[in-house]
């Protein structure tokens, strides 16, 4: 059943990538082999937390050993307006004895604690690597539980060991299809209702978004899942339009509502000027062909104007700050790339990026709008960026935590890009939050001082 | 390990905001004290990113740890294909002294037999005999951190100490449990040294998880007790264990080396440092030094000064055995009361805890259980349960993500002893004088007596 699952997420139609491929590539899925003693990043389990955890109100309970929640609970930014239920950790904890038996029966105590306990909308059942393996039935407790308990319980089914992070995001979006979303119906509906999928509210970014939906008069019925709530969530069926935010990872979700309810999708994103702006546009163009009022189209433009010369002004301070400074973008996906216009308009140059992760078509769109000559990198080893920055070939590295002490032990200055960070970048005040942050640490006085040779290392004098 | 007594364990079949951390992460951390080293998780991809993440937060450092990145069809037609190839990617790339292996429950659930598989790489890859491997049992689904630091340090005992013929005068080994800091480390190396002998410590975490700074990139762990060093153990004129669950790994250098073991349950509080400065001290033959001698002063006077503010306090805990046996003895020791020790583990350490419950639990025990607690000692995953019930935190042990310069801090010796003492002392004397300060007018101060609420007038209040 599950490899099933799997053949199907993999035959993804709404992804162009996966379109691009023959028939045997695309059997053997979308997760590049890894190769042991050399890979990075985390596994299904782990994609599929960080696409339902910000359900705020539901209780999520992981079935394994303590590894799978011990070593990773209470560690994402993800923020809630109510709820913090899903801040709480609940893991079975399967212990050797378990194993031996079987982990059903305490499965099935442990969503009962929950739901006694807690009393949340649902409960949503994390498969892990050992369960799956010892072949506990999760999807049969769940559904026994749910009859039992009167409650929704959703089993995950994203064990570490079938494949990446990536893969675990699309599982999670089936475990939404097939068990929440539909199963609620909203009390009151509205021509300018949209579901976001893929906005995890990282920081707070959606409430730097939504305030401008209010004010165009775009209603937000659900987003999967930043601030999210379960009910809401169940309801997205319901919505007139599906702004798909992180393509690569749930575009199953935007497709398969467009297939069951006919509710059109579109690929948009938050970050950036421009990138912002044509995503309010697309959505009330959208919407307005789905029989909305047309007088949003106006406020729309309304709303990108006020925004778009607000914060070009609000730019300006930094103009001659960033004049000559050089960045290392060390990020995958389009997400940053959407920013980079405007941190150009700022006054950064962009010296160069990686594009591990990038698709086809991303490279194409850098090499269109930064020329031939500009440097993209496949597969840069630590040491290689390590060896760029001492040498000192840009004045920040902008990447994810993992590459963090990279920069910071090569005494370059350093942003979080990536879902850890404790900044809001979206929408047009994110940009300015993101140049705010770059000013503040490459103008802090701590690089001069780090960089001198110890006492006993420089010259008499120098020290 | 054999544990003679079984204490109460949570009855809930959720555990709620978990205290455990897996086996195969105490392991990691095992290896990270050794120098050029590269800790491997035989598993899927998952188990490594986690574990970083979390070592990653607490200390800020780069952590090398690596993965056999097993799937689903290697994990049913067993992984030695994987393991295999792993160490000899990491052996090309790296170049590490020695390379970790800890199990998991993937692999252990599979029950992949490593000694088997140690042999098989062993006899297939000759041209590696050079590098160092330990093969820890680590199952994500028994035990916990401590014991999964157990056995890697028993791990690299049995693979790489040597046995000598003579004896290296002054030298000493210390097995460094995991309820020690790098700081903690780095605070006894000072002690150690200032009587002329010569520590090795297995592992060392002060030369590697403090803050270096290198001067090239390393994959590797960067300082840390070369594999030279610890092959040299054997030389050694005692070892000293520190910590409950050392002493599989003392019994296995002892069997290995003849070199005789000194055992200390614990090396916070005046007591507890007076024995291992007399240990010491009768080793190297030597005096006590000056140093030393004021530093114990400076204790007994932080116990003077600081015994107000902790008689009768009421205190839970919830740490790693052999920390929470450390940590519920000190406060004891400064007339606190435990109400609870909370450890995620069963270890035979709890039985010599004083504490009115001793539990196996989670956080949500401690919360459950700390409720009238003027304090709770925890990680960091505490602070949520402690604002809920209203309940000031004390942060320690691991991980600690929300505090910079986590692994430095110190609570051994007499110095790490006053430290501790001072930073749970400023916390209660801080919560008192806002009470006064921001509590109701003196004349409807609700019976409470002024004088006695802020320890004897020895904040200083009084005199206003």
């Amino acid at each position: 059943m599950l490899q099933e699952k799997l053949q199907d997420v993999f035959n993804e139609p709404g992804c162009a990538t996966n379109q691009a491929k023959s028939d045997k590539e695309r059997k053997k899925g979308c997760s590049k082999a890894l190769k042991p003693g050399a890979a990075a990043g985390g596994c299904a389990y782990d994609g599929a937390m960080i696409v339902l955890q910000p359900i705020a109100d539901a209780a999520h309970l992981v079935h394994g050993p303590i590894a799978c929640l011990g070593n990773s609970w209470d560690s994402r930014g993800t923020k809630s307006s109510g709820s913090q239920l899903y801040r709480t950790g609940f893991t079975t904890d399967l212990s050797e004895l378990d194993i031996v038996h079987g982990g059903e029966k305490k499965l099935y105590r442990a969503i009962r604690e929950v739901v006694q306990q807690y009393d949340p909308p649902a409960v949503f059942v994390y498969q892990t690597c050992v369960p799956a393996m010892i072949g506990d039935d999760i999807e049969a407790v769940c559904k026994f539980a749910a009859k039992k308990l009167g409650k929704p319980v959703i089993p995950v089914m994203a064990p570490g060991f079938v494949g990446s992070k990536n893969l675990g995001n699309k599982m999670a979006g089936e475990a939404l299809l097939d068990h929440v979303i539909g199963t609620v119906e909203p009390e009151v509906t509205t021509p300018t209702d949209i579901c976001i999928v893929g906005e995890y509210n990282l920081a707070g970014e959606l409430w730097l978004v939504k305030p401008l939906l209010d004010e165009i008069g775009i209603r937000i019925l659900s987003c999967i899942s930043g601030d999210g709530r379960y009910n809401e969530v169940a309801q997205a069926h319901r919505a007139r339009l599906t702004m798909v935010v992180c393509s690569q990872a749930l575009v199953n979700i935007g497709r398969k509502m467009q297939e069951r309810w006919g509710i059109p999708y579109f690929e948009g994103s938050f970050y950036g000027v421009s990138d912002m702006s044509d995503t309010l546009r697309t959505m009330a163009r959208m919407l307005v062909e789905r029989g909305a009022d047309k007088a949003i189209l106006d406020r729309t433009e309304g709303v990108i104007a006020r925004e778009e010369s607000r914060v070009w002004r609000r730019l300006e301070p930094y103009k001659p700050r960033f004049d000559g400074k050089r960045v290392l973008l060390f990020t995958g996906g389009v997400k940053s790339w959407s920013m980079v216009t405007a941190l150009e308009g700022a006054g950064l140059t962009i010296a160069g990026t990686s594009t591990k992760k990038s698709t086809k078509e991303d490279k194409e769109r850098i090499k269109k709008m930064k020329g031939e000559e500009f440097h993209q990198w496949d597969d840069l080893k630590p040491r290689d960026i390590y060896k760029m920055l001492k040498d000192s070939e840009a004045d920040i590295m902008m990447s994810g935590g993992r590459s963090q002490f990279i920069a910071l032990k090569a005494k370059v200055p350093w942003l979080d890009l990536n879902q850890e960070r404790h900044h809001a970048y979206a929408g047009y005040d994110g940009i300015v939050n993101l140049c705010e942050e770059i000013d503040k640490t490459l103008s802090n006085p701590i690089w001069r001082q780090v960089r001198l040779p110890a006492p006993w290392d420089g010259k008499p004098g120098e020290a | 390990m054999g544990t003679l007594q079984r204490f109460p364990h949570s009855a809930k079949a959720a555990s709620t905001n978990p205290l455990k951390m897996s086996q195969p992460l105490g392991a990691a951390l095992a290896y990270l004290g050794v120098d050029r080293c590269m800790p491997l998780f035989h598993g899927s991809q998952g188990c490594t990113a986690f574990g970083l993440v979390l070592l990653v937060r607490h200390f800020r450092e780069a952590i090398p740890l690596q993965t056999t990145a097993m799937d689903q069809v290697s994990t049913i037609l067993g992984g030695y294909d994987n393991l295999e190839q792993a160490i000899r990617t990491i052996a090309e790339r790296n170049k590490p002294a020695l390379i970790g292996v800890a199990t998991t429950g993937v692999t252990e659930t599979k029950g992949e037999d490593m000694g088997g598989q140690y042999n098989s790489f062993r006899q297939r890859n000759p041209m590696l005999a050079d590098l160092k491997l330990v093969f820890a049992n680590t199952p994500d689904f028994a035990g916990g951190f401590e014991d999964g630091f157990s056995a890697a340090v028993t791990g690299i005992v049995e693979e790489v100490v040597q046995p000598a013929a003579a004896t290296v005068k002054g030298q000493v080994n210390v097995l460094a449990g995991c309820h020690l800091s790098p700081g903690d480390v780095e605070e006894l190396r000072d002690v150690i040294e200032s009587f002329g002998l010569t520590p090795i410590f297995l592992p060392d975490l002060s030369l590697s998880m403090s803050g270096r700074q290198p001067d090239d990139f390393t994959a590797t762990s960067l300082g840390g007790v070369t594999v030279e060093q610890i092959a040299a153990m054997g030389a050694s004129e005692a070892t000293l264990v520190i910590g409950e669950h050392m002493k599989v790994a003392a019994a296995a250098l002892e069997l290995k080396t003849d070199v005789r073991s000194i055992f200390f349950d614990r090396l916070t509080g005046l007591e507890a440092s007076d024995r291992l400065v007399r240990t010491l001290s009768d080793l190297s033959g030597r005096p006590v030094p000056a140093r030393l001698r004021r530093q114990r002063e400076t204790l007994v006077d932080a116990m003077l000064d600081g015994h107000f503010f902790f008689s009768r306090k009421r205190i839970a805990v919830a740490l790693e055995p052999d920390l929470l046996y450390a940590v519920t003895s000190f406060l004891a020791d400064l007339g606190a009361e435990v109400i609870a020790a909370v450890s995620p583990t069963q270890a035979a350490v709890l039985e010599k805890l004083r504490a009115a419950t001793v539990m196996v639990g989670d956080h949500s025990d401690v919360e459950t259980l700390a409720r009238e607690a003027d304090l709770i000692v925890s990680n960091s995953h505490g602070r949520m349960g402690a604002a809920r019930i209203g309940v000031p935190l004390h942060r320690m042990g691991l991980p600690m993500f929300d505090r910079l310069s986590a692994g430095l801090k110190v609570s051994v010796g007499y110095r790490g002893s006053r430290e501790l003492l001072c930073e749970i002392g400023n916390l209660f004397l801080s919560r008192e004088m806002d009470h006064d300060e921001h509590g109701p007018a003196a004349e409807d101060h609700d019976g409470h007596d002024k004088g006695h609420h802020c320890g004897g007038g020895s904040c200083g209040c009084s005199a206003g």
